[in-house]
């Protein structure tokens, strides 16, 4: 392994998770962001940078009484918080700052201080123009549309989206914090509602209010701070498309690919290395693809290893050992939940803790298969 | 279907010839003056090797199938359930749309099935390119 890019020295999720009637987006922003730097035993007037997407980090810079020597706002959907850690990894190492906050924090569900549904995209945009006339406006219709053709390629059934939702909910079922813990069969989640054929309701997330945050440092100063560092060693990100309809390849993320061979060649680790994983899953079809366009598994062969067990309590590779978007929460960019559950199991604290855990994945899309971050934690340096 | 309530597209200088062309009944995509490499969607130079002179080229109008979602959430001037689609135009680029003229359940939804294109009117500047079975009525 490499020599770390980061520290992480401060992580938390707000105080409350799931239906917040109390708190608006930028009010759990502040809860989050306040919480990780409690976390770290600082207060956000010590930190000089951060980096939010959800919102403009101006507003919130004034609102938690900062004035950040660099910001960053890069907004490419949920997984724009794993690549601001990338992206505060260069910062700090050019001396632009010292200590950054990224956070997220959205009233994903009570949409106190964030507008109200329907969405719209711009209608003179590409995806107004050639996409929403159709209905392709909202995930649970564009996010799933490349699907078919993934279980047609490979000769399987939307059993195959099943078996996430059942091996997931084994994780859910020990977390507290988890939205869904009910124990469900294959054909149970086959037989539930149909959202968007062939996905059923337990393989779409939830929405959900919440926020997570993250101090981070340079690994120099890791010390410095109260509680166990956890280090950042492999970064990645990637684009492919805005519009789903212009995926190069529907049986593969271009950007996923990318992305993670980026992260693992700065990491300098392989696969067998890995002891935990999380992959962000908006829908269930997003594990089957991350977990072979990250080179776990080879095409289509996903979803066998899942029946398997293998990524479920007890198996070689925990994945989405928090219960994951579909069961444990979504606010609309889940991508700080990934790390922050990265975070517990480095940190041998997570509801669910693997045992000896030491090299830590976490993976996230952003928009529709439109981009994609990976980043390689570790709690040794 | 009823045409009434869809989000409708604003045109853009980029795009104008798309949606005239399906006005008069024709699919027009681009291709490149220098590679010859044909796209969708619009745009005045070539995303493969960045050349600025483009051609606009008239489609067959015939595709196939290459995956979709069955929507059962209503969408603006659609009854659920319908067909979310992707089609991969016999010139290679691929669009998002809807398929006409047969029941929306993955019986008559077989991946690969051969489509042709069919206009849907929506106002004096827009007609939708939907896509059928071929062979249908
Ligand atoms: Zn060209």
């Amino acid at each position: 392994m490499t020599k770390a890019l980061l520290a992480v020295v401060g992580a938390a999720e707000t105080t409350q998770m799931g239906t917040i009637p109390n708190l608006s987006q930028i009010g759990l922003q502040a809860d989050a962001a306040l919480n990780a730097c409690r976390d770290a035993g600082i207060t956000p007037q010590q930190v000089d940078g951060l980096a939010l997407a959800g919102g403009n980090p101006v507003d919130l810079a004034q609102y938690l009484g900062m004035a950040p020597a660099w910001v960053d706002g890069t907004p490419v959907g949920g997984c724009s918080f794993l690549m601001h850690v990338r992206h505060a990894a260069a910062a700090i190492r050019a001396g632009y700052c010292q200590t950054v906050l990224v956070v997220h924090g959205e009233s994903g569900r009570s949409r106190i201080g964030k507008p109200p549904p329907p969405f719209t995209p711009d209608p003179t945009s590409l995806a107004g123009q050639f996409e929403a006339p159709f209905g392709g406006i909202v995930p649970p219709t564009m996010f799933t549309v490349p699907v078919l053709r993934y279980l047609h390629t490979h000769g399987l059934t939307p059993a195959a989206l099943a078996e996430v939702v059942v091996a997931q909910r084994r994780w859910a079922a020990l977390n507290p914090r988890a939205k869904f813990k009910e124990q469900l069969t294959v054909d149970q989640v086959l037989a539930d509602r149909p959202i968007a054929w062939p996905f059923t309701l337990p393989m779409c997330c939830p929405q959900t209010d919440g926020g997570g945050a993250l101090v981070l440092v340079s690994p120099e100063r890791a010390r410095d701070f109260p509680g166990r560092p956890v280090f950042v060693i492999g970064t990645g990100e990637a684009t492919e498309t805005g519009m789903i309809s212009q995926m190069v390849d529907f049986t593969t993320s271009r950007a996923f690919r990318a992305s993670g061979r980026a992260a693992f060649d700065q990491a300098g680790i392989s696969h067998s290395d890995v002891d935990h994983l999380m992959i962000y899953d908006a829908f269930a079809h997003l594990p089957l693809y991350g977990l072979e366009d990250l080179g776990f598994c080879a095409p289509g062969e996903a979803a066998g290893y899942i029946a398997a067990g293998h990524t479920s309590p007890g198996g070689r590779l925990p994945v989405n050992t928090n219960g994951g978007g579909i069961a444990y929460m979504h606010s609309g960019m889940y991508g700080m939940y990934v790390m922050q559950e990265c975070v517990r199991q480095m940190r041998g604290i997570a509801p669910a803790q693997v045992p000896g855990a030491r090299v830590s994945v976490a993976h996230g899309v952003g928009g529709m298969f439109g981009a994609a971050a990976t980043l390689v934690f570790t709690n040794e340096g | 279907m009823k045409p009434q309530g869809r989000l409708m597209p604003k045109i853009t200088p980029e795009t104008s010839h798309f949606w005239q062309g399906c006005k008069e009944g024709k699919l027009r995509l681009q291709r490149c003056d220098a590679c010859a490499h044909t796209y969708f969607p619009p745009r005045p130079f070539c995303p493969v090797c960045a050349h600025d002179r483009v051609s606009v080229v008239v489609a067959s109008g015939r595709a196939r199938l290459y995956s979709y979602a069955i929507s059962h959430i209503p969408a603006p001037g659609l009854e659920p359930p319908f067909a979310v689609a992707v089609v991969t135009l016999d010139e290679g680029p691929r669009m998002m749309t809807n398929i006409t003229g047969c029941p929306q359940e993955p019986g008559f939804l077989a991946l690969d099935m051969p489509l042709r294109v069919t206009f849907l009117d929506l106002s004096d500047e827009v007609a939708l390119p939907l896509f059928t079975p071929e062979g249908a009525a």
